[in-house]
């Protein structure tokens, strides 16, 4: 009890950071994710195809090697082309040893996953709008573009918020896994604590619980959210 | 003002329109009639391209349809259409479904779209409910509004698909009171019905679809009066 009065404000910082990371990476998930979930329902087979392999590689592999991939491998890769450009075509020297800092690959990392997941929520929200209403704006003369923008999207936006919700509260815990590049979030938080004061029961417990009290309060959110929505439907 | 000449339908295997000729002039009001399957309503929806024509040629107010360098939008905006379903836009106010289209496709100034809204939900007796979003409205209500929604395009034509046949019996008055007051003031109507009453009353002409043809046509008098056809005959038997 007395460590976990001493470490608890040190620990709610980095549940601040989780909270921060998370809504970044969703918020820029949700613009990926728009387009991606749109490539997904493009006529263009290329289009479809570039969204499809997008949408694949990102819920098929492990958040943590991508992390990894995106950490430790990119900079590496911008690296040996560069190299490769100077000594083939003599470009000139752009930038000495390119490397992430934590943030930049957490973001980067994290948003791209929830992009993924994001596009599919986006591309089912847009697919369970009943087909007589693109109809009904084409039948006006409306182009797909407009009747997406002002038929379909609206009222796919409204069915997608419960799904978007869980993509949050998701997300919020997997940001645990930034640890391993050593991203100070509220998991890492706890770690460092370990590490020097050795006492990790109470501390890896206080990192669970002030996890479980942000997802509870996020869920209890949406479910709130859902219920709006549902007595507010006009349709 | 409609032509249509040996139009074909296909999905996958199953042939629903087998080359139908049809002509639709200025002002004249066309029921179809028909059996459910015979290939009625892809007919009408063939007409806006809502489906594609597997052959064959349209021409509305002089313009190839089935050109597929034709821009379709602008086509479309000549071509009102009113679905079995409705199909208002549910977030949207009853004002705002008759306004969308032209603001967003005509640009019409919000002012100049408002007022044209105005009018047509005052002509389909609706202007107290401008404000109402559709899920407060009854099915009566729900398609006279879509009926002004396609009436703001100011097309030269109207296409009805079966605009009755999901009302409860007490509003399919009221809906039919519209549009024959549509029909009195001129447009060019093409309408899919099962309201024999209203075919009857209304009608320039009656077509009587079966099997992806045109089995029989002529005035309402002619075809309810006197039909040609033994399927004509076994149709209107069962339905009158």
């Amino acid at each position: 009890m007395e460590t976990v009065l001493k470490i608890y404000p040190v620990l709610l910082m980095g549940a601040a950071v989780t909270l921060q990371i998370t809504v970044i990476s969703v918020s820029i998930g949700c613009v990926v994710g728009l387009f991606a979930g749109l490539a997904r329902l493009s006529k263009s087979r290329i289009v479809r195809t570039v969204g499809t392999c997008y949408v694949d590689f990102f819920r098929g592999t492990p958040l943590y090697v991508q992390l990894l991939l995106v950490y430790f491998g990119f900079p590496q890769l911008i690296n040996e082309v560069q190299h490769w450009l100077i000594a083939s075509y003599g470009m000139p020297q752009l930038v000495h040893n390119f490397v992430f800092n934590e943030w930049t690959a957490a973001i980067i990392t994290c948003s791209l996953n929830s992009g993924a997941y994001i596009a599919e929520i986006f591309r089912a929200g847009v697919q369970s709008i009943e087909r007589g209403q693109m109809e009904a704006a084409r039948s006006l003369g409306m182009s797909h573009v407009l009747a997406m923008r002002y038929v379909i999207l609206p009222q796919a936006f409204k069915r997608v918020i419960p799904p978007l919700g869980n993509e949050f509260i998701a997300m919020l815990k997997d940001t645990s896994i930034l640890a391993a590049i050593g991203f100070v979030e509220l998991n890492r938080r706890g770690q460092l604590i370990v590490a020097e004061i050795y006492d990790p029961f109470p501390i890896f417990f206080t990192v669970a619980l002030m996890y479980l009290a942000m997802t509870l309060t996020f869920s209890r959110l949406v479910d709130w959210l859902e219920r709006r929505l549902k007595t507010d439907d006009r349709g | 003002m409609i032509e249509v000449k040996h139009l074909t339908k296909s999905f996958g295997s199953l042939e629903v329109l087998k080359g139908i000729h049809c002509r639709i002039s200025e002002g004249e009001v066309v029921c179809m009639i028909g059996a459910s399957g015979s290939g009625k309503s892809t007919f009408l929806r063939c007409l806006n391209m809502l489906e594609k024509p597997t052959g064959g040629e349209i021409h509305i107010d002089g313009v190839s349809v089935t050109d597929p360098k034709v821009d379709i939008n602008k086509v479309r905006q000549k071509t009102g259409m009113v679905f079995q379903l409705f199909n208002l836009f549910p977030h949207k106010t009853a004002l705002e479904n008759v306004t969308l289209a032209p603001a967003k496709v005509l640009k019409m100034p919000p002012k100049e779209a408002e007022e044209r809204g105005r009018v047509l939900l005052t002509k389909v007796g609706l202007s107290e409910k401008a404000d109402v979003y559709p899920g407060q409205l009854s099915g009566g209500q729900q398609q006279r509004v879509a009926i002004a929604r396609a009436l703001a395009m100011q097309p030269k034509v109207m296409l009805f698909d079966e605009p009755t046949s999901s009302l409860d019996p007490e509003m399919v008055g009221e809906v039919l009171a519209v549009m024959k007051d549509l029909a009195r003031e001129g447009m060019t109507m093409a309408v899919v019905t099962h309201e024999m009453g209203f075919a009857r009353e209304v009608a320039d002409r009656v077509l009587f679809l079966d099997d992806g043809l045109i089995a029989e046509e002529g005035t309402p008098q002619e075809v309810f009066g006197n039909p040609q056809g033994q399927r004509t005959k076994s149709f209107l038997s069962k339905i009158l």
